[in-house]
């Protein structure tokens, strides 16, 4: 990318007050895609400004001090979705991006036994051994597959198909047709990987897309409690359990994250996830971007067939010549649009469309401070196991009948529960001798049946320390103070409508090219000047940068066509 | 088909029968009566019985031949044995904290390193280790280093003459690290060099240098003693180093100490001990983070480890061993000798020595230092007419290193190595070689590919586009690198002064 050579109207009009003024380009929303894109674009060389509803930045990446001298994750906890692409370009490291691996996974057992993972693959299989020799060994094979796989999604993610997009709206969305028409290397490239695959690898992609992963991981495993633990990954903020049939791609979705080139790896970032949204705001500020918070946009203004700036909620009006927003599109499409602005006569339909979109939520956070750390029975040191994951997920039973609770309106009475311990990664998130526990549990419905949240927060938490004290005996009493979060807190605080985690469920008909329209698919809309770079995008979902990054290119390479079209 | 006994079984079983032969009262037997007695053919029984000796169980008579029970090399309670196999003259070298990291080394990876045994790593992969020092707070072991002790009235004198930094202006309550070298101003070792007193100095170095230092001072007031064994050395390393010091050592202002700064104090009461137990500390260290090395009486570093840990429990402390050191000296950008440069010691040829200037301590030579010290005519020459090598550091870029793997269809397979010390060729662009990368590793804190490289004097500049031999799958490409900085890491709680402990937060 050359730097200037796009978007030269705003540049060196001398810092816009605030309230009013021109830019470039204008960012609705400072989650950590908002501001991947404004730093990409700043980078360019435009005028970018991010304006934020919330008081701070971050989305659903942030931390926060709410009990004196213990740091809460208060969302998003780990990190491998990255990508590398966004880490090394916009040069985070330098920018405080700091993440300490996590080692292990336990899941602890009612029996008082348990079923630990390591990254060493030579002590797992023996630990999954005394369950099941077969298993340990299925085991390697099953993660050479999934490496593979993961491998199949980077090289898709990375194209972003943009002519294949095209082609495919062209059929399904309102673009006009271009189907037929030439296709770059590049795609061309993808598509050729794609034919030349083994049979076998087509055959795991297309039953990862459809299968549950209960029936997926069922051909790999007999012991129950290894399909669990391995099934955590396919439910993770998704409205399923493992034996719904879609769930499987949830778990490849998961696969899809990296660290350093080595794909499924999770760390931990230093002070909280907060700390990522910090360091692109940081890059981002460092190539010029300004970031405003407290600002929340109402209305995206057209003119002339083109989107034009935005209209604030305190009614001023900035304008730009680029819009891209990173927030859901019931906010993005279906609030701040007028249907009478989208060219074509087919805003009416998207707008409904968007407005269908599924994205409740049905996870909730709970995040402990503790006088001390939790003492599991099946491993009642405080070893290295507590520098990992542990998963509350002791049988595929146990988190079915999780889910049967929420199905009818309920949150689950015992819930699956994927835990970290925080200040162990980082003794900065509490005070010495003492601990954060970062809970994300499920299932937690965005509507109860008969009841309300303010009514049921306090017993969801007490559900949930009730849980672990099954494991964890004693934990109960540990308890300093509570911090419960369910959906329609991520919607007031996060700004995600419904709650749900990914921005939207990601089930195959709201992915790839039908993310989150068929018409606004590859991160543009139909109406000219105005994009989506968040996560209900393609590939969207998690702490991955890569919509941001992806949009910001697209805007940058159409602001270069239309400048030459111009010449 | 029936269930036989896997093999081995048997023989198990047959030597520990004959094991049960030697009892107090008849603690000794010949060959032939023991074979008899179990059915044995006498070569079989020779070859339990040789099993039995090579693990201490029994002996040989040297009188009779006879084979003897030897009962205090029993396994069921005290120490375990040394296991000898007949042909070692020396007991293992074990450093005066050896019981402590032998309890905590649950892989069982041990390196030599000058002749004692010292963790490699605790954990089955360095990673956790390696992390603790940049995020937590570290234990390493350095007792092996050699430590040498310099009194008189030409302590100072002798220290001048030897070293290549001035010593006139090493105040007490000083470290100064330096060079030395030969009289051909080629580099024989790099150390520090504290000073205790007035009159005293101690120098620490990886390699003998007691009868260097005793000739080069020959006729001067000054006493060299080697103390290697005396004390026990400890380094405690990372961000919450501050912290735990504070705890666990009484008498001295870590906050006032600066870097490089020396300071005497005591374990504090969590050592458990009512006598005060002295420590030296120096703000030292080879991680190139927040750290301190103490220094003491062999017979107290148990306790200084006792009392370390305890105060570290709250601060993730973890004991960290040789491969994590070696990763995060790298992104100190510290060179470590016999490995980034050859020692004019036991260079074999001419080509393999190197002046400081050389081996990136030219920092270290001071020419305008008035005593005339060890190989000064020669670094004054080589100071005209420029080094013809350069240490520099190099860094290849991830987008550099994803475009070699995609050829082979992987993502870069970088991460989880620990350091490579084995050297590999640079190049210029598309050119002839230049020299040689020494340590190189993918860091994972800085997420870049790093190397120390040794290179012709006119490609060492900052920003020189060089390439650097690397090993993708089986084949061998050339990845594009850069000269960039030394130390590719350097944060400013290295050197930082004053602020409070940071217990957290
Ligand atoms: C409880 C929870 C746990 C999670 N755990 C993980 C995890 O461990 N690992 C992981 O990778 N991912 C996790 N995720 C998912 C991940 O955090 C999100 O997918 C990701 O952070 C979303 O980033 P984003 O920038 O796309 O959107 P967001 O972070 O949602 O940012 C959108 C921003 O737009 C703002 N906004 C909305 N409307 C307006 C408006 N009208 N005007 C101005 N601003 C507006 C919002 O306030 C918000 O700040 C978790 C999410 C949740 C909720």
């Amino acid at each position: 990318m050359t730097e200037g050579a796009v978007g030269t109207t705003g540049t060196g009009s001398g810092g816009p007050e605030r309230g009013s003024g021109h830019f470039d380009a204008i960012v609705v929303g400072a989650g950590h895609n908002g501001l991947v894109s404004a730093a990409y674009l700043a980078r360019a060389g435009l005028d970018v400004v991010v304006l934020e509803r919330a008081p701070v930045i971050g989305g659903a990446t942030l931390s926060e001090e709410a009990f004196p001298g213990f740091r809460y994750s208060v969302f998003s906890y780990l990190v491998s979705l990255l990508r590398p692409e966004v880490i090394h370009e916009l040069d985070l490291v330098k920018h405080g991006l700091f993440l300490v691996p996590t080692a292990s996974t336990l899941n602890p057992l009612p029996n008082g036994d348990c079923l630990f993972r390591e990254s060493d693959p030579q002590r797992t299989y023996h630990h999954i051994a005394r369950h099941s020799r077969r298993d340990a060994e299925a085991l390697s094979e099953y993660k050479l597959e999934m490496r593979r796989m993961g491998h199949l999604m980077f090289k898709l993610q990375r194209a972003a198909p943009d002519e294949l997009a095209a082609a495919v709206a062209g059929h399904v969305g309102e673009e006009p047709d271009r189907a037929g028409s030439e296709v770059s290397a590049e795609v061309a490239d993808i598509a050729r990987y794609f034919l030349d695959l083994p049979k076998e690898r087509m055959r795991s992609f297309l039953q990862m897309l459809t299968m549950s992963s209960a029936d997926f991981l069922g051909q790999w495993f007999e012991c129950d409690v290894l399909k669990a633990a391995l099934s955590s990954s396919s439910i993770i903020g998704s409205f399923l359990s493992p034996r719904t049939p879609g769930s499987a791609y949830v778990l490849l979705h998961h696969y899809m994250g990296e660290v350093d080139g080595v794909y499924r790896e999770w760390g931990f970032q230093k002070g909280g996830t907060g700390g990522v949204a910090a360091a692109i705001a940081s890059a981002a500020r460092g190539y010029g971007a300004e970031i405003r918070t407290d600002c929340p946009v109402a209305r995206v203004l057209a003119r002339d067939g083109r989107a034009c700036g935005v209209v604030l909620a305190n009614g001023d009006e900035l304008t730009a010549d680029v819009v891209v927003s990173s927030a859901a599109p019931q906010v993005s499409l279906a609030t701040l649009l007028d249907a009478g602005d989208v060219p074509g006569g087919a805003g009416e339909a998207l707008l409904d469309r968007a407005a269908r979109w599924q994205s409740t939520g049905c996870a909730g956070k709970v995040n402990l401070a503790l006088d001390g750390l939790p003492r599991f029975e099946c491993m009642p040191d405080t070893g290295p196991h507590l520098a990992g994951g542990i998963t509350i997920a002791p049988g595929l039973d146990y988190v079915d009948r999780a889910y049967d609770d929420a199905k009818y309106g309920g949150f689950s009475k015992r819930p699956f529960i994927d835990m970290i311990i925080p200040s162990v990664l980082d003794p900065d998130m509490a005070p010495p001798g003492k601990c954060v526990v970062s809970c994300f549990v499920q299932y937690a419905p965005y509507e109860l049946a008969g009841t309300t949240w303010d009514e049921q927060r306090d017993a969801f938490g007490d559900a949930v320390v009730r849980t672990l004290a099954e494991y964890a005996p004693g934990i109960e009493d540990q308890v300093l103070h509570r911090q419960v979060r369910v959906p329609p807190d991520i919607e007031s605080i996060a700004g995600i409508p419904g709650g749900n985690i990914f921005h939207g469920e990601l089930r195959l008909s709201q992915l790839f090219l039908l993310r989150p329209d068929p018409a606004a698919a590859a991160f543009r809309t139909p109406l000219p000047g105005y994009y989506l770079c968040g996560s209900s995008t393609q590939f969207g979902g998690g702490i991955s940068g890569g919509p941001g990054r992806l949009a910001a290119l697209r805007i940058l390479d159409d602001l270069k066509r239309r400048g030459a079209e111009a010449r | 088909m029936a269930r036989r006994a896997p093999q081995g079984t048997q023989a198990i079983q047959r030597a520990l029968s004959l094991y049960r032969s030697f009892t107090p009262e008849q603690p000794e037997h010949r060959l032939t009566d023991l074979a008899a007695a179990h059915g044995l053919h006498p070569s079989t029984a020779h070859r339990l019985l040789g099993v039995l000796e090579a693990e201490g169980l029994v002996g040989r008579n040297p009188d009779t031949q006879g084979y003897l029970w030897l009962p205090e090399s029993g396994y069921g309670g005290g120490e375990r044995p040394v296991r000898r196999n007949g042909m070692r003259l020396l007991e293992p070298l074990r450093t005066p904290f050896h019981r402590r990291t032998e309890a905590l080394c649950e892989s069982d990876a041990w390196r030599d390193w000058s002749g004692y045994t010292c963790a490699l790593n605790y954990e089955p992969q360095p990673d956790y280790e390696y992390w603790a020092v940049r995020n937590t707070a570290a234990l390493i072991d350095v007792s092996p280093l050699f430590k040498y002790e310099i009194t008189g009235v030409d302590a100072e004198r002798l220290l001048d003459r030897v070293m290549t930094r001035d010593f006139t202006k090493c105040r007490v309550g000083r470290v100064m690290y330096t060079s030395w070298c030969n009289e051909d101003g080629h580099l024989l070792q790099d150390g520090n060099v504290q000073r205790l007193e007035r009159e005293r100095f101690l120098v620490s170095a990886a390699e003998p240098c007691l009868r260097w230092l005793e000739d080069c001072g020959l006729g001067m007031d000054a006493l060299v003693r080697d103390v290697s064994t005396d004390l026990g050395v400890l380094a405690l390393q990372g961000p919450r180093a501050r912290a735990i010091a504070e705890a666990a050592i009484q008498g001295v202002d870590f906050a006032g100490m600066r870097y490089f700064d020396l300071a005497g104090g005591e374990l504090g009461d969590a050592a458990g001990e009512d006598r005060g137990v002295p420590v030296t500390v120096t703000r030292t260290g080879y991680t190139g983070d927040l750290g301190y090395e103490f220094w003491v009486a062999s017979e107290d570093a148990e306790a200084l480890w006792d009392s370390l840990t305890v105060a570290g429990a709250d601060h993730g402390l973890r004991p960290a061993g040789l491969l994590a050191l070696d990763m995060v000296r790298v992104e100190a950008g510290l060179v470590l000798i016999d490995v980034d440069y050859v020692s004019a010691a036991h260079a074999e040829i001419e080509v393999l020595k190197v002046t400081p200037a050389e081996a990136g301590l030219g920092f270290t030579v001071k020419l305008d230092k008035e005593a005339d010290f060890t190989g000064r005519r020669a670094l004054e020459r080589e100071r005209e007419r420029g080094p013809a090598w350069a240490m520099v550091g190099l860094e290849v870029d991830w987008f550099e290193l994803e475009r070699l793997w995609e050829e082979i269809d992987l993502r870069p397979q970088v991460v989880g190595e620990p350091a490579s010390r084995e050297p590999t060729p640079v190049f210029a662009p598309g050119g002839e070689q230049v020299g040689q990368c020494t340590t190189r590793f993918f860091s994972p804190l800085l997420k870049k590919y790093i190397g120390l490289a040794t290179v012709q004097a006119d490609a060492a500049a900052l920003g020189t586009a060089l390439e650097l031999e690397v090993a993708v799958g089986y084949g061998r490409r050339r990845a594009g690198a850069r000269v960039v900085k030394r130390p590719f890491f350097n944060p400013a709680r290295k050197t930082a002064v004053g602020s409070a402990s940071g217990g957290h937060g």
